[in-house]
């Protein structure tokens, strides 16, 4: 793939390597592998991010307490069960279904519920 | 323009492939022995494991067998299972296919049902290979669309992008079919906003909560370890994302396995069974929803994927459109289109989606897709139960 392609920038928050969907959401999308430690940009400030974070997840926009509802896409995903701080992965250890639980696998093989 | 063979019921389809389907578990093998030196030749496994009948496999196994990309059929019969092969058989050659019936139990057994089911395959390859394809229009065309090993990236680039080639093609009359109203939860009431009818409205809505029923007796939503691993935390956030594969067109109608949409545009399947929960779970993997949007007469099916699935299907081939660049990387060989691009800022939404609009009519004019190639024909077929559609779900064709 030519890098060269013309593309504009898929973010809307000013680095790429976060990208905010809808300017209501509390939540920014994590689009290139980040280490702790690693510096980015969220809205107008500089965070150190706290722990690993793959493609895929996502970083608290701002602080989180218990019971928010996350906003992703301007839609509802769950509520918040533990604090969380700006910039903070946000998963299935802060973050619940409203609807049904979340099932992950552990080291052994057996379904478990993730215990939020 | 693309190109097609030519159905006695006015379709065309874009493969021309013999199935080989088993009647029951226990004719698995045979037929399977008899698919494998043509498995290259468009010569294809599928079949319904249960000795008990029931209406909605019987159903399935009618109108996959009778799919426009499907040229000839060979049913292997133990010979004491409950499937009705002789409707099937009929319903076959009214069709204006070729079709043999083998019932191993009065053939001789494994090996002679085996040599026998050769020959048909061999002679039945021979006539399909000398048809023709005709010109065929765009607006013939049906393309189903499913998520499978998604996670947090689905729904940002694979996903919107199918919605995009999905808008281009309800845009030339073309019937696209998106599903899982299980993996919709939480998305109804904008669902409902997109409906042709408010009674259709009504009818999506019912749709979802008998899906949302379901999945809470099982105890059990449609969320899979993966999911999670790959950055998607809750069932209403992969609902969100895998919405976003039906576009922004209008919703025309609510269909259910093996119902056919009656003219162009958008519709959503309804894959969770009618009434009391029975048999288990509605889909038990990716290739159980496949069936059924083929059954529903999808002659390609996108498939937007994440974390990585290589699967295809037997009768009508997967596109894959693989969503997150790492895994794009990782599965290059598998995945038709890196829709991961433009998480990196390579590519637009919309040169995706008009990527893969493109990708479809090379594909319907017999490109090879990845899995395709790669010998990838997986089918599965279980047991459900389905009330027939209600009057409201097809407003155009009433």
């Amino acid at each position: 793939m030519a890098s060269s392609d013309p593309a504009p920038a898929p973010s809307a928050n000013r680095d790429n390597r976060l990208l905010l969907l809808r300017p209501e959401d509390n939540v920014v999308c994590v689009c290139a592998n980040l280490a702790a430690g690693d510096t980015v940009s969220i809205d107008d400030g500089e965070i150190t991010v706290p722990e690993d974070a793959a493609v895929g997840f996502k970083l608290a926009r701002y602080d989180l307490a218990p019971g928010d509802k996350v906003l992703k896409y301007g839609a509802p995903i769950g509520s918040v069960t533990q604090p969380i701080a700006k910039g903070a992965v946000v998963h299935t250890h802060n973050l619940k279904s409203d609807y049904l639980p979340t099932y992950t696998l552990t080291g052994d093989t057996r379904f478990i519920e993730a215990t939020p | 323009m693309i190109t097609g063979y030519p159905r006695a019921d006015g379709r065309k389809g874009i493969r021309n492939v013999i199935l080989v389907a088993y009647l029951v578990e226990c004719a698995h093998h045979v037929a399977r022995e008899i698919v494998w030196p043509y498995r290259d030749q468009e010569v294809q496994l599928i079949g319904f494991p249960g000795c008990f009948p029931n209406a909605y496999a019987a159903k399935m196994m009618q109108r996959l067998t009778t799919h426009p990309n499907v040229g000839g059929v060979l049913l292997l019969s133990l010979g004491c299972e409950g499937f009705d092969k002789y409707s099937l058989r009929k319903t076959i050659k009214d069709s204006g296919r070729p079709v043999e019936t083998l019932v191993i139990q009065a053939s001789g057994g494994t090996r002679k049902t085996m040599e026998a089911g050769r020959a048909w395959v061999e002679r039945t390859r021979a006539l399909l290979d000398e048809q023709e394809r005709v010109p065929m229009d765009l607006d013939e065309l049906v393309v189903g669309t499913i998520c499978g090993g998604s996670d947090g990236t689905s729904g940002l680039t694979a996903n919107p992008a199918i919605g995009r080639a999905f808008d281009l093609m309800t845009a030339r009359d073309m019937a696209c079919i998106f599903e899982e109203t299980g993996e919709l939860i939480g998305c109804e009431q904008h669902m409902a906003t997109r409906a042709a009818t408010p009674d259709l409205a009504r009818e999506i809505v019912a749709s979802v909560a008998k899906a949302a029923k379901y999945y809470a007796v099982l105890g059990h939503g449609s969320f899979a370890p993966g999911n999670a691993d790959g950055g998607l935390t809750t069932l209403e956030e992969k609902s969100a994302g895998a919405y976003a594969k039906s576009g922004a067109s209008e919703i025309v109608g609510l269909i259910k396995p093996g119902d056919i949409p009656p003219s162009g545009g958008l519709y959503l399947l309804d894959v969770v069974p009618d009434g009391e929960v029975r048999f288990g779970f509605p889909n038990i993997s990716d290739n159980a929803e496949i069936a059924e949007l083929i059954a529903c007469g999808s002659h390609i099916i996108l498939f937007a994927t994440g974390r990585g699935s290589v699967v295809g299907s037997a009768i009508s081939p997967v596109i894959k459109v693989c969503a997150n660049p790492v895994t794009y990387r990782k599965l290059e060989e598998d995945m038709d289109v890196d829709a991961g691009a433009i998480l990196e800022g390579r590519r637009t939404l919309d040169q995706v989606g008009q990527e893969i609009f493109d990708l479809t009519q090379t594909v319907a004019n017999g490109t090879a897709t990845k899995s395709e190639a790669l010998g990838h024909a997986e089918f599965i077929l279980t047991y459900k139960s389905f009330e027939p559609i209600g009057p409201s779900c097809l407003p155009r064709a009433s």
